[in-house]
C-alpha cells in the first residue's frame, strides 16, 4: 500500500479534476455533517428537556396523606389521614429493600429567616440524613444533617448555596453562625448545591424533623415520607406501591382501593414517561439520520459512477499502454477512499466545531437545549460506512470498465 | 515477428453478424516497414487491434515474436502491450489531463520505473521529437502534428518491437504528415517493426511493403522501389 509513486499518480489525478473531486468530497462531508448536527440536536433537546425535571433521585417515591373518598368500616368519607413518626418506623420495619428513607414536618406559618441584618423567605424542610441522597441536596461546605442531629434535636440547618448568596456578604462563610427560624437560633453546619435548572431547589434549608418537631410544637407529626428504593422493574415497582398503600391502608383505617386517602408520588413513572418520549425522538433522529447517510451513499455511488464512465476512454488509452486491469481499479478504489475518508474527516470536524460554538452560545439555564454532544464513535462508524460505501459503489463500475477491451474502451462516440 | 494464419473476426450487433476479416495470412518479419491499405470499412483497424492485443479474434492463429496471441489472461496480454507493442492512434489518445511529459512517461509508471527517472527519459524522447520546450504543456495546448509526436514519444518509451499506428497522419495537414512519417522511418531504422494503416498513397508509398485489404483477406502486396 505504502507505495509513493502510485500515490502521486493518484494525488495527480485528483489534483487534475477538481470539481469532480470536490464534488464526491462535498456529499460525504455533507452526510456526516448533518448527522452530527441532528445527532447533537437531538442529545442538547434531550438533555435540555431533562434539566427541567427537579434533580431528585430517580428511584424516589414519596407519600402524603389526603382525606377518604370511600367510607370504610362504618367511618364516612372525608376522614383526614395523618402520619406520624410511627408510619416512618413501620415503612422501615416493612421493607427491605429501602435504599433511603427520610420523614418531612411542614412548619406552619411564614418561612422567613433572618441572618445578621439580612431576612429573606427560603423552604423550610425538616428531614431525616438521608434526605441528602433523595433530594440530591450535596453538601458543598461543611456537611449535611446526621443522626446525630435526629437524636440529640440539634438546632443545626443547612442552607442552599443560593441562601447564602443571598444572605451573606461575599467572602463571608456562614457556617458556625446562626439563622434565626420564626425567632429561633438555628447554627448553620453546612452549605450544599444541587445539580438541578430550578433555583427552587438551591434555595432551601434543611433542618432536623426531630427538632422540628420539638421547637414548633408538631408533636409527632409527619406531612410526607420519602423514599428511595432499589432498581426494579415495572411490575416490582408497582407491587411495592400496591403494598405500602395496604400497608398505610390496615393501619389508618381507610379502604385500600381509596385513592384519595394517601398519595403516593413515584418518580420512577415520571422518568419513565419521559424516557419513552426521548425514544421516540431519537428514533426520528436516527432515521433522519439513516436517511442523510442513505442519502451520501446514493450521491457518492452516482459521482463514482459517473467517474468511471467519464474515465472509460482513459482507462482504455491505460490498458493499450499497458496498465492491467487491477492497476485501473485499485487506482480509481484509492482515489475514492481517499477523497471520502478526507471528506469525511472535515464533516466531522465541521459538525463537531459547529455544536461546540453552539454549546459555548447557549445560556447556562437554557430549559430547551443543554450539552449537544455528539457520540464521535457513531460519527466515525458513519464516516467509515460512507467511506466503504463509497468504495463499493466505485468498485464494481471500475472493474466492469477495467474489464472491458481496450478498443471497445477506445472507440470515440 | 507477427504471423498470422487463417484469421477470422467477426463482430456481432444485435441479431446481425458481420464477418470482417475472412481467413487472413499474413507475415511481418522484424524490421520492416509496412503501410496495410484498402478501402474504409474493409478491416484495417480491425487488423490493427488484433495485432495490438486491445481485440480478440474467432479462428486462426496469431504469433507475436512466436508467442501464440490466444486466450490470453488480461494480466499476460497487458504486458505484452506494455513491453512488445506501441500504438499511435488517429486521434492520439493523450490523457488530457497530464501534460506532454506525464503522457510520454506513463508506459514507464506501468512497468514500475520511478517517477523522477521516468520523466527524465520521457524529456530525453520528447526532445527526441523536438519537443522539449513543450514538455510542461497540456495536450490541449498542443497543435495535432505536436500530439501526434507525442503519442509517438509515448509508443517507443517502453522500446517496443513493434509500433501499430492507425491512421497516424489522417487528422494532419500533408507537410506535417511528411515530418510524422520522417520519424517511423527514422524509428525503424533503429530495427523496430512499423506497420501503418492509412488512406494515403503518398503515405503508403514512404513504406517498404504496401498490404491491400480486400474482402477480408489480403489482396495484393507490393513492395515499393526503395
Ligand atoms: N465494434 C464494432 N462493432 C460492430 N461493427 C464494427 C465494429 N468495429 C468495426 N465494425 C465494422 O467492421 C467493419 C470494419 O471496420 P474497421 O474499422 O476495421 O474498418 P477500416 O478498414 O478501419 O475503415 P476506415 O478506413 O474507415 O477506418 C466496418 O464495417 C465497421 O462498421
Ligand atoms: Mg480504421
Amino acid at each position: 500500500m505504502i507505495d509513493i509513486d502510485k500515490w502521486q499518480e493518484i494525488f495527480s489525478t485528483i489534483r487534475k479534476n477538481k470539481l469532480r473531486t470536490f464534488l464526491t468530497g462535498f456529499s460525504v462531508a455533507w452526510g456526516i455533517f448533518m448527522l452530527i448536527v441532528l445527532l447533537g440536536a437531538g442529545k442538547g433537546l434531550e438533555n435540555g428537556i431533562h434539566s427541567n425535571f427537579d434533580s431528585d433521585a430517580a428511584n424516589s417515591i414519596w407519600i402524603s396523606p389526603g382525606q377518604t373518598s370511600i367510607s370504610y368500616k362504618g367511618i364516612k368519607p372525608g376522614k383526614y389521614v395523618k402520619f406520624t413518626n410511627k408510619d416512618y418506623e413501620r415503612i422501615i420495619n416493612e421493607n427491605k429493600n429501602l435504599e433511603r428513607i427520610s420523614s418531612r414536618y411542614n412548619i406552619r406559618g411564614n418561612d422567613q429567616i433572618s441572618y445578621k441584618n439580612e431576612y429573606g423567605s427560603f423552604g423550610i424542610n425538616t428531614v431525616h440524613p438521608d434526605m441528602e441522597f433523595i433530594e440530591n441536596s450535596f453538601p458543598i461546605k461543611g456537611r449535611f444533617i446526621n443522626s446525630i442531629d435526629i437524636e440529640k434535636q440539634r438546632k443545626v440547618a443547612v442552607i442552599g448555596d443560593l441562601v447564602e448568596e443571598a444572605l451573606c456578604k461575599k467572602g463571608e462563610s456562614p457556617i458556625g453562625e446562626y439563622i434565626k427560624i420564626r425567632g429561633v437560633p438555628f447554627k448553620v453546619v453546612g452549605i450544599y448545591s444541587e445539580n438541578s435548572n430550578s433555583d427552587e431547589e438551591r434555595r432551601r434549608v434543611y433542618i432536623p424533623i426531630s427538632t422540628a418537631q420539638m421547637v414548633f410544637s408538631g408533636g409527632n407529626t409527619v406531612n410526607s415520607i420519602a423514599l428511595a428504593v432499589s432498581e426494579m422493574t415495572d411490575d416490582e415497582s408497582e407491587q411495592f406501591e400496591e403494598k405500602l398503600k395496604a400497608s398505610f391502608a390496615s393501619n389508618h383505617n381507610f379502604d385500600k382501593e381509596d385513592d384519595r386517602a394517601i398519595y403516593i408520588r413515584n418518580n420512577l413513572d415520571n422518568i419513565k414517561e419521559f424516557r419513552n418520549a426521548f425514544q421516540g425522538i431519537r428514533m426520528f433522529i436516527w432515521i433522519i439520520g439513516v436517511g442523510t447517510i442513505i442519502a451520501g451513499i446514493v450521491g457518492v455511488s452516482n459521482i463514482m459512477l459517473i467517474v468511471v464512465k467519464e474515465r472509460t476512454k482513459e482507462i482504455g488509452i491505460r490498458k493499450a499502454i499497458g496498465a492491467t486491469p487491477w492497476s485501473v481499479v485499485s487506482s480509481i478504489l484509492q482515489e475514492s477512499i481517499l477523497i471520502t475518508s478526507f471528506a469525511g474527516y472535515i464533516g466531522l470536524v465541521l459538525g463537531v466545531a459547529l455544536m461546540e460554538i453552539i454549546a459555548m452560545n447557549i445560556p447556562a439555564d437554557s430549559m430547551m437545549f443543554k450539552n449537544p454532544d455528539v457520540d464521535i464513535s457513531v460519527a466515525i462508524s458513519a464516516t467509515i460506512l460512507l467511506v466503504v460505501s463509497g468504495s463499493i459503489a466505485g468498485y464494481i463500475p471500475a472493474r466492469r470498465a477495467a474489464k472491458i477491451k481496450p478498443v471497445i474502451a477506445l472507440r470515440d462516440e | 515477428m507477427i504471423e498470422l494464419k487463417g484469421l477470422h473476426k467477426s463482430y456481432i450487433t444485435g441479431n446481425n453478424k458481420l464477418h470482417v476479416l475472412k481467413g487472413l495470412d499474413l507475415t511481418i518479419e522484424q524490421g520492416e516497414l509496412v503501410s496495410v491499405m484498402g478501402s474504409s470499412g474493409s478491416g484495417k483497424s480491425t487488423l490493427l487491434n488484433v495485432l495490438g492485443i486491445l481485440d480478440s479474434y474467432d479462428e486462426g492463429f496469431y504469433k507475436l515474436n512466436n508467442t501464440l496471441m490466444d486466450n490470453l489472461s488480461e494480466k499476460k496480454a497487458a504486458q505484452y502491450r506494455n513491453n512488445m507493442l506501441g500504438f499511435v492512434f488517429q486521434s492520439f489518445n493523450l490523457i488530457s489531463f497530464k501534460n506532454a511529459v506525464e503522457n510520454v512517461a506513463l508506459p514507464l509508471y506501468y512497468q514500475g520505473v520511478n517517477r523522477k527517472k521516468r520523466n527524465m527519459i520521457a524529456l530525453d524522447y520528447l526532445d527526441r521529437m523536438g519537443l522539449k520546450e513543450w514538455a510542461d504543456h497540456m495536450p490541449n495546448e498542443l497543435s495535432g502534428g505536436q500530439k501526434q509526436r507525442v503519442a509517438i514519444a509515448r509508443a517507443m518509451i517502453s522500446k517496443p518491437k513493434v509500433i501499430l499506428a492507425d491512421e497516424p497522419t489522417g487528422a494532419l495537414d500533408s507537410k506535417t504528415s511528411l515530418e510524422v512519417m520522417d520519424l517511423f522511418r527514422e524509428i525503424n531504422s533503429s530495427g523496430i517493426t512499423v506497420i501503418i494503416v492509412t488512406h494515403e498513397k503518398d503515405i503508403s508509398e514512404q513504406t517498404d511493403r504496401i498490404i491491400h485489404i480486400k474482402d477480408g483477406i489480403i489482396g495484393s502486396e507490393f513492395t515499393s522501389k526503395n
